[in-house]
């Protein structure tokens, strides 16, 4: 079986973002860049059934900048075996490369690798949208096992249990199929020294997006980014006493 | 214009974040229809024709809809498409997984969580965990949206006269099947539509201990939260995390208990009206967006609470 991790740069989850003041978009010259925690995931859980000898090969895909290279190495390091960059300068956070756009990426790279799986994260941490791998898999007619927090493979089918409202649901879906991962699914491991280095010498292509034909034009004009409405903390109460004198007399909540 | 509303049901009931996304297609503007689909979801119909504002329903009832498989509802949602110049859906796991199979399918780029309608085209949505708002404009002929629920109110469930008309589903794709189901059982209310919610962090250190914050939020009549710590930790189950990446909440009242207080928690409750934070680290960051910060150990102060109410 061959799996193939779908995975985006962006901002580190430690990172106190800041807005432009221009309300163009984010401020995120020189801050510190990582993979997206979700996808993470997605690779640890490809290295894990490659570990159980159920697949042969761990390809991952990212599409952005020269420097998403980076993150490539780090999935390599992880143990995926070889990297593909759709190299692209159109802004992957906000306003540019669109879930639909990487979907039909994706798709282009699929038709060309023909994986069996497809493991990758639910969301960005950047654009929140949560909608890449459910398009992916709408394009190729693909079964999709979504927020998935728990993976069973078996012959031809793929059990995935699912983070819901309500708590869980177990489906079971054919392959090949498409899952995202949610945040329960494992812990991602830390990639030692003698595997960072290997890392370095393993495959990794670049690709310019219109070898597939595609360009990268938003469907969605971001007219302005701002800042959220900032919440300013009230006071301390003393006890419980008065805690509840101000819920009761000034809130009035309770 | 008409809108198309992606209902969330369990083939009897409406789930109520269903009731705010009509209201977003209200500021929108035009006929609001509502799509049942499900199996023996007759009721789920009839409650639906029964919402404020909602001029037809359309009930898809076939045996391979009893589960919400996107597989299986995306294909509806296609072919109904034509009609509407918008088709949302909750913002909840089930508008999220089905909606974007739809969009591709159609060849449009939803717009996730939008927060506000500022005009038929133009939304506002949170990205970067809710830290920055976009102001989006759409340029697709239909667009699909899912809607965050704490940021509309919801329609009334009674006043409404709508029409019931049938929809024939095509059958089984076979692509994904429903296995099974493990609920969480609560008599408590339902976290994201609750009025008051409790809840508790690493620091209430243990499942066990977990039961002070039960007792309190049933005083109260309130849903039990956790941060994602305390999820981790293993004290309750993944589906009370308020956060992120778990539920997102805006009770009137939100008291967070043993919580420090990081970005991702703070991103999932505060819209709150009031917070109030228990914890007895006084630099805990919860303390900066806290209507009512009592610096205590919540071992004594939460007991007292629940004891005095």
């Amino acid at each position: 079986m061959k799996i193939l991790v779908p995975i985006k740069r962006v901002v580190d989850y430690n990172v106190k973002i800041r807005v432009k003041s221009d309300g163009s978009g984010i401020d995120n010259a020189n801050v510190k860049m990582s993979v997206n925690p979700f996808d993470e995931i997605a690779v640890e859980e490809a290295v894990r059934i490659k570990e159980s000898g159920k697949a042969t090969e761990i390809i991952v895909v990212t599409i952005g900048p020269e420097k998403a290279q980076e993150q490539l190495r780090t999935a390599m390091a992880m143990g995926a075996d070889r990297g593909i960059l759709i190299k692209t300068d159109t802004p992957i956070d906000l306003g540019g490369v669109e879930p639909l756009a990487v979907a039909k990426t994706l798709k282009a790279i699929i038709d060309k690798e023909s994986p069996d799986l497809v493991i990758m994260g639910k969301q960005s941490i950047d654009d929140d949208s949560n909608q890449t791998g459910q398009m992916l898999a709408a394009l190729l007619g693909w079964a999709q096992g979504t927020f998935a927090s728990k993976v069973e493979l078996t012959d031809g089918v793929i059990n995935v249990t699912r983070e819901i409202d309500g708590g869980l649901e177990t489906i079971s879906i054919k392959t090949p199929a498409i899952i995202t991962t949610d945040l329960r699914l494992n812990e991602p491991r830390y990639a030692k020294l003698p595997d960072i280095m290997k890392a370095k010498k393993k495959q990794l292509d670049v690709i310019d997006p219109s070898e597939f034909g595609m360009t990268y034009t938003p469907r969605l004009e971001i007219l302005k980014v701002s800042e959220p409405p900032v919440r300013k903390g009230g006071i301390k109460v003393a006890n419980v006493d008065e805690l509840i004198e101000k819920l009761k007399n000034e809130a009035k909540v309770i | 214009m008409s809108i198309l509303i992606l209902a969330e049901h369990d083939n009897s009931e409406i789930k109520s974040a269903t009731l705010n996304t009509i209201t977003a297609a209200i500021k929108i503007g035009g006929d609001v229809h509502v799509l049942i689909a499900g199996a023996n979801c007759s009721s789920a119909a009839q409650a639906a024709a029964k919402i404020n504002g909602v001029a037809k329903v359309i009930k898809a009832d076939s045996p391979n809809l009893e589960h919400p498989l996107a597989e299986e509802i995306a294909p509806i949602l296609v072919a109904l498409a034509p009609a509407y110049s918008h088709i949302l859906a909750p913002a909840t796991t089930y508008g999220k997984n089905i909606l974007p199979r739809a969009a591709a399918l159609l060849d449009v780029q939803q717009i996730s969580d939008i927060l506000s309608v500022e005009s038929a085209d133009t939304f506002t949505r949170p990205v970067y965990a809710g830290n920055a708002i976009a102001t989006v404009k759409s340029s697709d002929t239909i667009k699909l949206i899912t809607v965050r629920s704490t940021t509309f109110d919801p329609v009334s469930t009674e006043g409404g006269n709508a029409s019931i008309e049938d929809y024939n589903a095509s059958s089984a794709s076979g692509l994904s099947t429903f296995i099974k189901h493990e609920l969480s059982k609560s008599e408590r209310p339902e976290l994201t539509s609750a009025k008051i919610v409790v809840s508790g962090g690493r620091g209430v250190g243990s499942s066990e201990n977990f039961a002070i914050i039960n007792k309190l939020a049933d005083k109260l009549g309130a849903a039990v939260g956790a941060s994602r710590a305390a999820v981790d930790a293993g004290y309750v189950p993944n589906d009370y995390q308020v956060g992120q990446t778990g539920k997102i909440v805006a009770p009137d009242l939100y008291i967070a208990v043993g919580i420090s207080g990081a970005i991702q928690h703070l991103a999932g409750m505060k819209d709150s009206k009031i917070i109030v934070a228990i914890n007895k680290d006084e630099d805990a960051p919860i303390f900066s967006v806290a209507d009512y910060g009592l610096v205590a150990d919540l071992f004594d102060a939460v007991p007292e609470l629940e004891g005095k109410l």
